[in-house]
């Protein structure tokens, strides 16, 4: 009898069973955030097409630099992330454990960088509410802007933040040897919903950042 | 889907998962780091209504290829796709139907009030 036995529930036949439930369950839970996102994605398109001069002239007072090398940052901690269910998959533990940390923080690093772009939003005034400041037309639709920036990039954020979260709650299982070839899903889990930020901030780079620059 | 023999009561050694060679991982990464920086890049040239295609041709290009391979949905049982192509459709319908109103309001009922927000701010 192998270790397997012990990570199936009762009412699964198999590990095998029990995987594709987990993951089929995951996906489910992913398309909920589809959607979710998918209403600020809503709110941003109508308010683009109903104010295009308005999006571009605020888009340009975001940091394109620090907005690409935020991208690279959670594409690199993606991989890691990739690589993390790899080691787990072959039972590699020390390796499981060091990227994971290092998931965590390209994670970090990602943060700390978007911390810097809010900073530099409030002491422009660029934050929407009664100390928006706005040189030129259409300030009110600059506001509407940034108000969608820090929804969306916000959201993004805390999702990241509960990523790290569990990510950590998974170096402390990794360390008591608790996955390995035989059981691994909460990693594969794991490693899906932070594709999922990934790929929402793949979205939301061109479209808060890279509007408008010719 | 019934992989589970019958004729065995034994829990089957470990879940059925592929495990993706290292270098799908790396190529995918290079690629992606590649469509960044294309992304960046065509940014600054104005190529009139086609920005908005390519700029959202180039992020849908690297999330399927996350939701692929590093997500493993090729390798991935098929009610797992339909899953995620069933939720793009549905925001693909609710932004579609959502613009029908809002793009064409100006030209079918043009006398109706518009969407207004002040112009200024303080």
């Amino acid at each position: 009898m192998s270790d397997t036995a012990t990570h199936v529930e009762h009412h699964f036949d198999s590990a095998e069973q029990q995987q594709e439930a987990a993951t089929l369950g995951m996906w489910v839970f992913l398309v909920n955030e589809i959607m979710f996102f998918g209403g600020l994605f809503l709110v941003y398109v109508v308010y683009r097409t109903l104010y295009p001069a308005a999006f571009v002239a605020a888009s340009h007072h975001l940091d394109i630099t620090l907005g690409a090398i935020n991208t690279t940052v959670l594409i690199a901690s993606s991989l890691t992330m990739a690589l993390s269910v790899h080691s787990a998959q072959l039972g590699k533990r020390r390796l499981l454990i060091l990227f994971l940390v290092l998931t965590i923080v390209l994670g970090a690093i990602f943060l700390g960088i978007k911390g810097v772009e809010y900073a530099h939003k409030f002491h422009e005034g660029h934050v929407p509410g009664p100390y928006f400041t706005w040189e030129g037309p259409n300030g009110g639709q600059a506001q509407l802007f940034f108000g969608l920036y820090f929804a969306m990039t916000g959201m993004h954020a805390l999702h990241m933040i509960i990523g790290i979260g569990i990510l950590t709650w998974l170096i402390v299982e990794s360390a008591r040897g608790t996955y390995g070839p035989d059981y691994f899903t909460p990693v594969e889990m794991t490693g899906l919903y932070w594709h999922f930020v990934d790929i929402i901030w793949i979205f939301l780079f061109p479209l808060l950042y890279l509007i408008g620059r010719h | 889907m019934q992989h589970h023999s019958q004729t065995s009561a034994q829990p089957t050694a470990a879940p059925a998962t592929h495990v993706v060679p290292l270098s799908v991982y790396f190529v995918i990464f290079g690629t992606l780091l590649l469509l960044t920086g294309t992304t960046v890049w065509v940014a600054f040239y104005d190529l009139g209504p086609l920005n908005n295609v390519v700029a959202l041709g180039i992020a849908a290009t690297k999330a399927t290829l996350v939701l692929l391979y590093f997500m493993h949905l090729r390798y991935s049982a098929s009610l797992n796709r339909m899953a995620v192509v069933g939720a793009l459709a549905f925001v693909v319908l609710m932004i579609g139907f959502t613009l029908s109103d809002t793009i064409t309001r100006p030209i079918l009922l043009p006398a109706a009030p518009q969407f207004s927000l002040p112009s200024t701010s303080k």
